[in-house]
C-alpha cells in the first residue's frame, strides 16, 4: 500500500511556544485514521498546517507524492485535500445548496463557469449534483434554506458534503462528532463508511473515542507537540504512555 | 406624470444605480464610502467628452460608455492598494479616495475648477430609465452567478471561501472595478439630467447616503440596494406630503429629524438590512411540503 500523506519532520513554533514537536506520520490509501490527544496537544494546528492556514517551521507535507510544503492554501484544493472545522464555517447567509456548491468551486473556477447563472432560468448542472450529494447523504429536505437556520447537527452533516464535493483524495475533519447527539452520530458514521468504501481516505480529529473505534483503523496519539503512540484503537486503549497523558501518571 | 414626480423618478434612478455601484464590493464584505469619488470622474469625463462648447462635442452613446469605462480603470487601479485595507480602515481609504478625486478636480481649469462645469447634452428618462432597468437586471444577474456565490461567502468567511479554491482577492478586485464601473455611469449620467455639474454636489455626506442605501437594504441579495435606494428617496419626500395634507409641520420641517429617528429604529429593528435572505424565504416561500421539519 502507497501512501496518500507523509508528514515528516514537522516543527511549528508560536512566539517562543512549540506547539508541534518533530512529528512524523503516514497516512495509507483508502484508510480511516484518526489523530486523538488531549486538549491543546497540537491536533487542529496538525490540520491548519495540513490545509496550509498555518506555515510549517520545519519538515515536509507531500500529499500523493506532491510536496505541498509551500503550496498556497487555495491551491491545496486542487491537489485533493479538503477539510471542515471544529466550529461549524458555513456560509451563514447561504442556503445549503450553495454552500455545497461553494465545495465545487475549484472544479468550476474558468470565466465561462464564473459567468453563467447558477439557478436564474433553469436548475444548473452544478446545483442538481450539489442536491444529488445532499441527498445521498440523507439530508434532502433543506436544499434552499439558509444554513443559520438549521439545527447543529444537520449543520455539522452539511459541512462534511461541502469538503466532499471537492472530490477530495484525503479528507480531514476536525472533530466531526463532537456536540451530536447519539443517533445523529450513527448516521454521521454510516456517511462517514460510504465515503470511505468509494475510497476517500480519511483523516479525524476526535475526542469520541467510541466513534474512533467504530470508524478508524489506525490512531495515532499527540501529547504537548509530540506523537507519542500510533496503533489500532485498542492497542491505543491499552497503552500505558497514552493512559498517562490522558488520566495523569503520579498514581498508575 | 407632474413634473415634481419626475424629478423624484429621475433622482430615484440615478440613486439606485450608484447603489448598485457601491452594493457589489459590500456583498463581497467591503465597505465603500468612496461612491462620491466615481461619480465626479464619471460626471467630468462624460460632460468633458460630450460638450459642444468647451469639450470634445462626442455623441452620449460614446460619451457615457467610455467615462464608465475610464471609472472602471481607475477603480481597478484604485483596487489594489485599497483592498489591502479590511474593516473601518477600507472605508477611511475609500473616503480618502474620493477627497482626492475631489480635490483634483477642483483644481483642473480645463473643466472649470470650483465654478462648475455645463454639459451641453439633455436627456430626459427615455435613457435614464432603460439603464437603470439594466443595471438592476444586471445586479441579479451577477448575484446569481458563481462569481456572485463567491462574493457573498467572501462576505460571510474569507478564510474558508479560500480554502475551497476561491481566488479571493480576484473577485474582491473584480466586484470593487464592477461597481466604479457603474459608479462613473450614474455619474455620467446625472449630468445628461441636470446640464450642469459641480464637485461641490458630491462630498461625505453624498458617499454617506450610498452606504446606508445599501446597509438598510441589505447585502446579501440584489434586492438590497434597490430597496434601500428607494426607501431613502420616497421616505422624506412622503414625510413631506404627509405633512403638507395633516398640516402636520413637525413633519416638514423636521423631516430629516423625524427620518433620521426612522434610520436608527432601522438599524435597531433589521441590523443586516430590510432585504435579508430569511425575509426573502418568507415571502416566497415554497409549497409547505418541501419544508418538511425534522429528520434529526
Amino acid at each position: 500500500m502507497s501512501d496518500v500523506l507523509e508528514f515528516s519532520s514537522v516543527d511549528k513554533s508560536f512566539g517562543g511556544l512549540k506547539v508541534i514537536d518533530d512529528v512524523s506520520f503516514n497516512i495509507e490509501i483508502g484508510s480511516r485514521s484518526a489523530l486523538i490527544g488531549p486538549n491543546g496537544a497540537g491536533k487542529t494546528t496538525i490540520f491548519n498546517l495540513l490545509s496550509g492556514i498555518y506555515e510549517v517551521d520545519n519538515g515536509t507535507i507531500t500529499l500523493d507524492n506532491i510536496d505541498i510544503t509551500s503550496v498556497p492554501a487555495r491551491k491545496r484544493v486542487d491537489l485533493g485535500m479538503s477539510r471542515s472545522f471544529q466550529n461549524i464555517r458555513l456560509m451563514p447567509h447561504l442556503s445549503t445548496v450553495e454552500n455545497v456548491m461553494l465545495g465545487q468551486h475549484h472544479l468550476a473556477d474558468t470565466f465561462t463557469e464564473m459567468f453563467s447563472p447558477l439557478g436564474f432560468f433553469s436548475k444548473n448542472p452544478w446545483a442538481k449534483k450539489a442536491e444529488k450529494a445532499l441527498v445521498d447523504a440523507g439530508l434532502e429536505t433543506f436544499p434552499g434554506q439558509v444554513v443559520s437556520e438549521l439545527p447543529y447537527g444537520i449543520q455539522k452533516r452539511i459541512e462534511v458534503v461541502r469538503a466532499l464535493m471537492s472530490n477530495p483524495k484525503l479528507l480531514l475533519l476536525d472533530e466531526p462528532a463532537a456536540g451530536l447527539n447519539a443517533v445523529e452520530t450513527k448516521e454521521l458514521q454510516k456517511l462517514l463508511e460510504k465515503v470511505s468504501n468509494s475510497g476517500t481516505t480519511l483523516l479525524v480529529v476526535e475526542h469520541d473515542m467510541n466513534f474512533v473505534r467504530n470508524l478508524c483503523q489506525n490512531v495515532i496519539v499527540l501529547n504537548f507537540g509530540r506523537k507519542i503512540f500510533e496503533g489500532t484503537p485498542n492497542e491505543v486503549a491499552k497503552d500505558s504512555q497514552v493512559l498517562e497523558a490522558y488520566l495523569g501518571g503520579d498514581e498508575t | 406624470m407632474s413634473a415634481y414626480m419626475t424629478e423624484i423618478i429621475i433622482i430615484l434612478c440615478l440613486n439606485v444605480i450608484i447603489a448598485y455601484s457601491v452594493f457589489l464590493p459590500a456583498a463581497a464584505g467591503q465597505l465603500n464610502l468612496g461612491a462620491a469619488g466615481f461619480m465626479i470622474i464619471g460626471a467630468y469625463t462624460d460632460a468633458y467628452l460630450s460638450s459642444a462648447d468647451e469639450g470634445l462635442g462626442l455623441p452620449i452613446a460614446f460619451s457615457i460608455p467610455i467615462a464608465a469605462f475610464l471609472t472602471a480603470l481607475v477603480g481597478f487601479l484604485m483596487s489594489f492598494p485599497i483592498l489591502r485595507t479590511r474593516g473601518v480602515y477600507m472605508i477611511l481609504a475609500t473616503f480618502a479616495f474620493a477627497e482626492i478625486v475631489a480635490g483634483i478636480v477642483l483644481n483642473m481649469e480645463v473643466v472649470g475648477g470650483a465654478s462648475g462645469f455645463p454639459v451641453t447634452t439633455h436627456t430626459e428618462l427615455e435613457v435614464l430609465l432603460p439603464v437603470t432597468i439594466f443595471v438592476i437586471l444586471f445586479g441579479f444577474y451577477l448575484m446569481s452567478t458563481r462569481f456572485g456565490l463567491a462574493m457573498r461567502s467572501i462576505h460571510d468567511d474569507e478564510n474558508v471561501s479560500l480554502l475551497f479554491g476561491v481566488n479571493t482577492h480576484l473577485i474582491k478586485v473584480g466586484a470593487f472595478t464592477i461597481g466604479a464601473f457603474l459608479g462613473g455611469l450614474a455619474g455620467a449620467l446625472y449630468g445628461h439630467q441636470f446640464d450642469y455639474i459641480e464637485v461641490q454636489n458630491w462630498g461625505i455626506l453624498f458617499s454617506i447616503y450610498v452606504l446606508l442605501y445599501v446597509l438598510i437594504g441589505g447585502t446579501q441579495t440584489p434586492w438590497g440596494p434597490l430597496v434601500g435606494a428607494t426607501f431613502f428617496t420616497f421616505v422624506p419626500e412622503l414625510l413631506r406630503t404627509v405633512g403638507e395634507t395633516t398640516g402636520i409641520e413637525l413633519l416638514t420641517e423636521l423631516r430629516f429629524a423625524a427620518f433620521g429617528v426612522i434610520i436608527v429604529g432601522m438599524m435597531v429593528l433589521r441590523p443586516e438590512g430590510i432585504m435579508t435572505r430569511t425575509f426573502l424565504e418568507l415571502l416566497f416561500r415554497k409549497t409547505p411540503a418541501n419544508q418538511k421539519p425534522g429528520l434529526g
